[in-house]
């Protein structure tokens, strides 16, 4: 098992630990729901070292990241991130979900990827490289994420007024005890915030800065539970749930991260038919008309009994107090009002299709 | 770590289950250590009134919002009355799972069934390995 360089904080900080992707992580401190709602109302802080850092450098750096992900890396200038994809070479699915950083536009870039696909993602970037520098940087690297609507005012007090000039999906380099941090702008809960990298050495100087400077703001720490809790309301999708190897990003909601028409990438022409030929299902947001709670790998069917699609996530929602779900469709059946059954313990229970994110902020 | 109560009077599975039992009819619900591993429960599912239970066989399922478990029956029977205030105030199975937070009772078969369940100094030490 693999510990995070934060292990001890959690563990004085009363987190529940348990193993995530082979690593040693927080699940939870005083409670989920208040983790969550923590997050949505002040600013939480959790630890997300566990995922994977990969570093692609070199004159062919930037060729083989358009060759092996999906969305239009030659659009990103220096201090600017973007949400991706890596296809697999059939086109029939997504070997992870990541984001790029791009740190010296054509030759340096930053991947953040899963940490449980970290040693999948890097087999694959090497069998497919196309002359790119690949080195995994997974063990240097710690990563805090600091969200909720006060983490912008936390980072300013702890980094100082430049924090405020980064914008979203940008990143900024910061000197903190003699090392360099990077900071951007983005996250995995709907709210405001930030995502840090940090050598190991400062990471734990850095949590607890934030845990002095954040006391009025009400900072708390979150564990894994809460963060998919968070993810979950925002129909943010996780891998080996919403996505995996027989996902077409376009049934999954995520054309919007594929620019086909901008470049070739490995896996294209398979994965621009099922488009092409007309998505016949589609990831959708259900609410639970019924009682019960859907959960991943539960069957979907219509009222007349026909299968329909499954469910991907499912979860009580603490901040709507209501049950919620993603899951797959028919194309039929994924208007938005269309009544659905869950099928949990052998009986079948209604939902309906509803808009998302589930929550709409105002 | 280990200021669960384990009243002497019930009986214990190692599904973290109590059985209090009154002549031939059998109370039963989770342990305060079955509820502080599970966490918040935002769901359960009981059976009827009339219902038949076999022992160590599903009778009904506790959610947290994590994780679902099986509510297995400590011994066969008929379901005699269920504490359904449980399905609109779930949180009474953390708060007191012991009294108010009761599941079920049960009109048994045999009383033999019970020899094989745990007696409270047996259930602690089975909590006291499981908190390691």
């Amino acid at each position: 098992m693999k510990y995070t360089v934060l292990k001890e904080t959690h563990e004085k900080m009363g987190a529940k630990m348990v193993e995530f992707a082979g690593w040693y992580m927080p699940i939870q401190y005083e409670g989920l729901k208040q983790e969550h709602l923590n997050v949505r109302e002040n600013v939480g802080l959790f630890d997300v070292s566990h995922m994977g850092e990969i570093r692609v450098r070199g004159d062919k750096a930037l060729s083989t990241l358009q060759w092996l992900t999906t969305n239009d890396i030659a659009a990103l200038e220096n201090g600017q991130a973007q949400y991706s994809l890596f296809p697999n070479a059939q086109g029939t699915g997504l070997v992870d979900d990541l984001i790029v950083y791009c740190i010296d536009k054509h030759k340096d870039y930053l991947l953040c990827v899963n940490a449980a696909n970290k040693d999948k993602d890097l087999q694959w970037l090497l069998e497919n490289n196309q002359g790119a520098d690949i080195t995994d940087e997974s063990d240097q690297w710690a990563q805090i994420a600091v969200q909720g609507p006060k983490a912008c005012e936390l980072l300013t007090r702890v980094l100082g007024a430049k924090f405020n000039h980064i914008q979203s999906f940008h990143f900024e380099n910061f000197d903190y005890n003699s090392e360099t941090l990077i900071v951007a702008k983005t996250g995995y809960t709907g709210e405001d915030g930030a995502e840090v990298f940090l050598p190991n050495s400062v990471a734990v100087a850095f949590w607890q800065e934030l845990v002095e400077k954040g006391q009025d703001l009400s900072v708390k720490p979150v564990g894994l539970g809460a963060r998919d809790t968070l993810r979950t309301e925002m129909k943010y999708s996780l891998y080996g749930h919403e996505i995996g190897e027989d996902t077409n990003p376009y049934e999954a909601g995520l054309g919007w991260v594929c620019k086909p028409m901008k470049k070739d990438f490995l896996g294209k022409d398979n994965i621009v038919k099922v488009k092409e030929e007309g998505l016949k299902s589609k990831l959708v947001g259900f609410q639970m008309v019924d009682r019960g709670i859907a959960r991943a790998d539960y069957e979907l069917f219509s009222f007349d009994n026909k299968p329909v699609g499954r469910v991907t996530s499912g979860t009580p929602s603490p901040s709507l107090g209501i049950n919620i779900g993603i899951g797959f469709v028919d194309i039929d059946y994924s208007a938005i009002g269309t009544e659905i059954l869950v099928e949990i313990r052998n009986k079948k229970v209604k939902a309906k299709v509803v808009k998302t994110p589930f929550l709409q902020k105002s | 770590m280990s200021n669960y109560r384990v009243p002497e009077e019930n009986y214990y599975t190692k599904e973290h289950e109590w059985t209090l039992v009154d002549e031939n009819v059998a109370t039963v619900g989770i342990t305060e250590y079955a509820q502080n591993s599970l966490g918040e429960v935002v769901y359960v599912e009981l059976p009827e009134e009339g219902d038949k239970v076999t022992q160590n066989s599903a009778f009904g399922v506790v959610e947290s919002v994590k994780a679902v478990s099986d509510l297995l029956a400590p011994v066969s029977g008929t379901v005699v009355e269920v504490n359904n205030t449980l399905l609109d105030d779930t949180g009474m199975i953390n708060d007191d799972p012991m009294n108010e937070g009761w599941l079920i009772r049960i009109e048994m078969d045999t009383e033999k069934e019970l020899a094989i369940l745990m007696r409270a100094p047996d259930y602690k030490k089975l909590i006291a390995e499981e908190s390691k």
